[in-house]
């Protein structure tokens, strides 16, 4: 019989790899039992999409030019000594 | 193709050092570390610049760049503190921190509701952002690279030379500790069982 602490170790690898048979009628059985479980799958399918989000949201505001971005204005000037630099040696 | 905007370096710092800036920013979380990505990815570039196909757009093709450099920079990072003994005991014990000796959850799991409403306001993904932020360094690697990235399990584990039980078992315990943030900051409600264990 599977613990809870087992069950959250499947539920996660469940999102990394394929379970086997075993693996998987074992979660589903403590899964029909076990309401807390069940709520822990919900949450982590939840926080899965959820960070995809931040990260399709992240290159979407970096293609767009539409955000108000603080660029420090000197971190901007050394990039660009060094940039020069650079093009100084080619 | 234009020639002009390619052969000026000055002009991609301008137009588009904003917008990488911010994309470092979101994947690092540390603004030196945002510089010098920018900047390494600028310098790639210049490098580059004639192997540049003009098939997508230059801040496409930079943010590409950009994507190998923040890759670069976490191996970097996670040789640094590799096989960090502290790291290990304390991750293991914050996982433990959920469980009962029996093995059953210390807290009830709270119903977090509905999931597509949580995605479409903004406080859950704020929130989400800030939680990331205090995870353990080398768990937040890990998130980014996996989760937000979405890069492949291959993938992380060639270059940050782990094998796959082990990323399975990193993130797992990122899982955990992040859920347990998200709760107590977004839901909150969580019941203690104080007859368990």
């Amino acid at each position: 019989m599977l613990t809870c602490k087992d069950a959250s170790h499947l539920i996660s690898e469940s999102q990394e790899r394929p379970l086997g048979i075993w693996e998987r009628w074992g979660l589903r059985l403590h899964l029909w039992m076990c309401v807390s479980c069940r709520r822990f799958e919900r949450q982590m399918v939840l926080m899965r999409q959820a960070l995809r989000m931040l990260g399709k949201r992240a290159e979407a505001d970096a293609l767009s030019d539409g955000n108000s971005v603080d660029f420090p204005s000197d971190a901007r000037e050394r990039i660009r000594k060094a940039l020069a630099e650079r093009g100084e040696h080619e | 193709m234009n020639e002009t905007a390619l052969s000026s370096p000055d002009t991609w710092l301008d137009e588009h050092g904003a917008a990488l800036y911010k994309y470092a920013l979101t994947h690092t979380r540390d603004e030196h570390k945002a510089e010098e990505a920018v900047q390494e990815t600028l310098l790639a570039a210049l490098q580059a610049r004639d192997r540049y196909s003009g098939g997508a757009s230059v801040r496409t093709w930079l943010i590409g760049i950009l994507k190998h450099k923040i890759m670069d920079m976490f191996r970097h990072d996670a040789r640094e503190v590799t096989l960090d003994e502290p790291d290990e005991i304390a991750e293991e014990a914050a996982l433990e921190d959920n469980f009962a000796p029996d093995g059953h959850w210390s807290l009830r799991m709270a119903d977090w509701g509905d999931p597509v409403q949580a995605l479409e306001g903004s406080q859950f993904l704020a929130i989400l952002q800030r939680c990331l932020d205090a995870l353990p360094p080398r768990l937040a690697r890990l998130f980014m690279l996996r989760e937000v990235m979405e890069e492949s399990t291959e993938i992380i584990c060639k270059e940050l030379a782990i094998t796959p039980t082990n990323l399975w078992t990193m993130l797992h315990r990122g899982r955990l500790g992040l859920r347990q943030c998200l709760d107590r900051n977004w839901v909150g409600d969580s019941v203690q069982i104080a007859a368990r264990g």
